[in-house]
């Protein structure tokens, strides 16, 4: 079941791009759905947003940080290694039709999941303003197939190396101000940090603007098996991994969801630090 | 006369099993498996009934009388191939049915408590064959017709090994990285060691089943196109999705669906952590709701973690418990504390959202319900407290909706149950479908049965199409 990997590219510092074979997966691919994999036999399972797709060459593109014990492997694989399990195309995809002018608010990662939706949405007929932010301009990812990709581009940074001093979610509210007598904005998609999208949810509340999240919460098998993945939705539980991953930002709990995001870290740190330590030692 | 009728069969003999203090610090088996003098002295107690309770009272209506027979007079190959004509994975079933239930029960040694320990006469042959490398010997006569099996679970296993003996060509579709449904994400190691698992996967792939793991029906092809491509269907899909409580405090860190931890322990090896990447996290005391064999199953899990103090929390007592009554011995043996007559109403948690406590009511029985057993009833104003680190919520599961969302043409109940007629049809022509997925949470026996009559089903509907063409 290996899936090779075609190309490779290191995005900045801690973001790679890697592009596998997975001809099932590139297949039935449609934007806002995701894959899950695994690296080794020992590994565990992950869940990765898919980038961008090829279908005819049978691959798709996965971007992911380099900060967890599998993200790190993940990293030092080159062209021609394998990614052991690929699963998917798994949850539901995204709701693609005219709309009229959207804002898609990325941050961090989140750029990456987001761009497939933006190449949809504009291609659908709308106008698409993508909004995408990092901690600094070398954090950032994907500018420029953004900016090829989308009506106009924002960018904000934490530090202002690139861009907004700031957030993007202070971008967006300009953004709203600004095409309030054009028409307004008619739909806002937020993918990246939980933070960024409950942010994201409170600055289109007061304009009653339909907001789309979605979760990356934790999975194990990523089809409704485990139950790790389960959020709270307007007080009803749901499972992002076949109920979502998108939802409506007005009705998640994001403080529950960020909470449970946490359940495993310090195990994960300690995974992390092991895999250090044996690189190190094989080095 | 007299005399020889009190001493008739005599006593079981004892299987030889890890010591408590022992087997709680691996994931070993448990039993140790009967000796070659040990399997033929416990056989030779079988009083061959002419009635043949335990093969009428067998699911599958095992040959078991024969079984002993053979076993009896050492000879184990024959006694292998008896068991094989019913029963295409005898090692797992030997270990994981309820026999107390089924062929042990209706034993009439079993009165006096020393029934022939039939299981545990199963699983010994079964191993004894794969020891040897002795498998079951059949010519195929292939047939061009192919016909899809969907998850590889018990019932999906012993439907692809008939289908294949017909001479179909079979694909069986599986969405995790590993096939064996339950049995490998399921049933602890402890229980159900890997390797037999693997081992009745591997002859699958030998006899020229083909294995798609990674692959969603619904997902990664649409049920529709499966039903063009394919000549017959069986879904065996199982009930693998899980049932929450509802109650309030229920995402707090801390609290898991049985599925997910032992998904976490079992299917990815979380109790080699490090050695193995998936994480699992358990506080000093945890608290596993129900008490069916999954219930056991997490607690006893817990206990090999090094969790100090494990309970059990149920709403009824011990006799209405549904385990299996080995894993609930095994269970109190291990240190395994059952707190009977108990329900949770609210999980409490810190100001970090972990959870500390969990509030329950005291409750007391009423009448029977649809079951049969005594129906658990509040006490009003009996609320307490215990603390808790970690709590594993074991309160069953449901047929997983995905498959079936993908799939809305098939008929189901009210539960997500899959509709079948007597030939396990579903209303849709040359899709049949069994197991869990149409029984709710059943057995593996139940199950492997139904992936049998399948198969047949599906020949018998092929052979008749041919024929009137």
């Amino acid at each position: 079941m290996n899936h090779i990997i075609v190309r490779k590219k290191n995005l900045s510092k801690e973001n790679f791009l890697i592009e596998i074979k997975a001809p099932h997966v590139a297949e039935r691919f449609q934007p806002g759905q995701f894959v899950i994999i695994r690296i080794s036999e020992t590994g565990e399972r992950i869940p990765l947003t898919v980038a961008d797709v090829n279908k005819a060459a049978k691959t798709i593109t996965l971007i992911f940080q380099a900060v967890g014990r599998t993200t790190m492997e993940l990293s030092t694989l080159n062209k021609g290694d394998p990614v052991l399990n690929c699963v998917g195309p798994l949850g539901n995809p995204s709701e693609i039709k005219k709309f009229g002018q959207v804002a898609c608010v990325g941050g961090g990662t989140g750029i990456a999941c987001i761009y497939p939706l933006v190449q949809a949405l504009a291609k659908a007929g709308n106008e698409v303003t993508a909004i995408i932010g990092a901690r600094n301009e070398s954090m950032l990812i994907l500018e420029k197939e953004m900016k090829a990709a989308a009506t106009k581009t924002l960018i904000a940074t934490d530090d202002g190396s690139k861009g907004h001093h700031g957030f993007v979610t202070e971008v967006l509210h300009k953004t709203i101000e600004a095409h309030k007598n054009s028409g307004g904005i008619s739909r806002v998609i937020t993918i990246g940090p939980i933070p960024m999208m409950k942010a994201a949810a409170e600055v289109t509340r007061p304009y009653k603007i339909p907001t789309i999240a979605s979760l990356n919460t934790i999975m194990v098998d990523g089809t409704g098996m485990c139950g790790s993945c389960r959020a709270y939705i307007d007080g009803v539980m749901k499972l992002a991994c076949i109920d979502g991953p998108e939802f409506d930002a007005h009705k998640v709990d994001f403080d529950d969801v960020l909470s449970r995001m946490e359940m495993f870290k310090v195990k994960e740190k300690q995974a992390v630090e092991h895999y250090q330590k044996i690189s190190l030692e094989k080095e | 006369m007299k005399k020889k009728r009190i001493d008739l069969g005599g006593y079981r003999v004892q299987m030889q099993e890890q010591s408590p203090e022992k087997r709680i610090k691996n994931f070993q088996s448990v039993p140790l498996g009967y000796s070659k003098e040990e399997v033929v002295k416990e056989a030779k107690r079988c009083i061959q009934c002419k009635g043949i309770p335990c093969e009428l009272d067998c699911p599958i209506n095992m040959k078991i009388l024969e079984m002993i027979r053979e076993i009896a007079i050492e000879n184990f190959e024959k006694a292998f191939f008896i068991m094989k004509e019913d029963n295409p994975i005898p090692a797992i079933t030997g270990r994981v049915c309820p026999q107390e239930a089924q062929c042990e029960g209706v034993c009439p040694l079993y009165q006096r408590g020393h029934g022939i320990n039939i299981g545990k006469l199963e699983a010994f042959v079964a191993d004894w064959a794969r020891m040897k490398g002795i498998k079951e010997k059949f010519q195929i006569e292939e047939k061009q017709q192919k016909v899809a099996v969907i998850g590889s679970g018990p019932a999906g296993i012993s439907c692809a090994v008939d289908l294949r003996k017909f001479g179909y060509q079979v694909t069986m579709f599986e969405a995790l990285h590993k096939a064996g449904g339950v049995l490998q994400y399921g049933i602890p190691a402890f229980r159900l060691p890997t390797e037999i698992v693997d081992y009745e996967i591997s002859y699958l792939d030998e006899i020229g089943v083909d294995i798609r793991l990674d692959f969603f029906v619904g997902q990664n092809i649409e049920f529709s196109e499966l039903r063009n491509e394919y000549d017959s269907i069986f879904i065996g899909t199982g009930a693998g999705a899980p049932l929450f409580m509802k109650i309030p405090g229920e995402n707090l860190k801390g609290v898991y669906s049985a599925n997910e931890f032992l998904i976490r322990v079992n299917l990815m090896k979380a109790y080699k952590f490090l050695e193995f990447d998936t994480p699992i996290v358990c506080g000093e005391t945890i608290g596993v709701i129900g008490a069916g064999n999954v219930a056991m199953d997490a607690a006893r899990c817990a206990l090999r973690l090094g969790v100090e103090k494990v309970y059990i929390l149920y709403r009824r007592t011990k006799k209405e418990a549904p385990a299996r009554d080995e894993e609930i011995q095994h269970a109190l043996e291990e240190g395994v504390i059952l707190k009977e007559l108990i329900s949770p109403n609210k999980f409490i948690g810190d100001h970090k959202g972990w959870l500390k406590e969990v509030e329950l009511f005291k409750m007391e029985l009423g009448d029977a319900d649809a079951s049969g057993r005594p129906r658990p009833v509040k006490i009003e104003g009996s609320e307490f407290v215990l603390k808790m680190g970690t709590i594993v919520e074991a309160l069953g599961s449901m047929p997983n909706r995905l498959f079936l969302n993908k799939a809305p043409e098939l008929d189901v109940n009210k539960w997500g149950q899959i509709k079948v007629d007597d030939n396990l049809m579903t209303q849709i022509p040359g899709v049949y479908a069994g197991g869990d997925a149409v029984r709710g949470n059943a057995t593996v026996i139940l199950a492997l049965g139904d992936g049998r009559q399948a198969a047949a089903s599906i020949h018998k509907q092929i052979k008749q199409a041919k024929a009137a063409t």
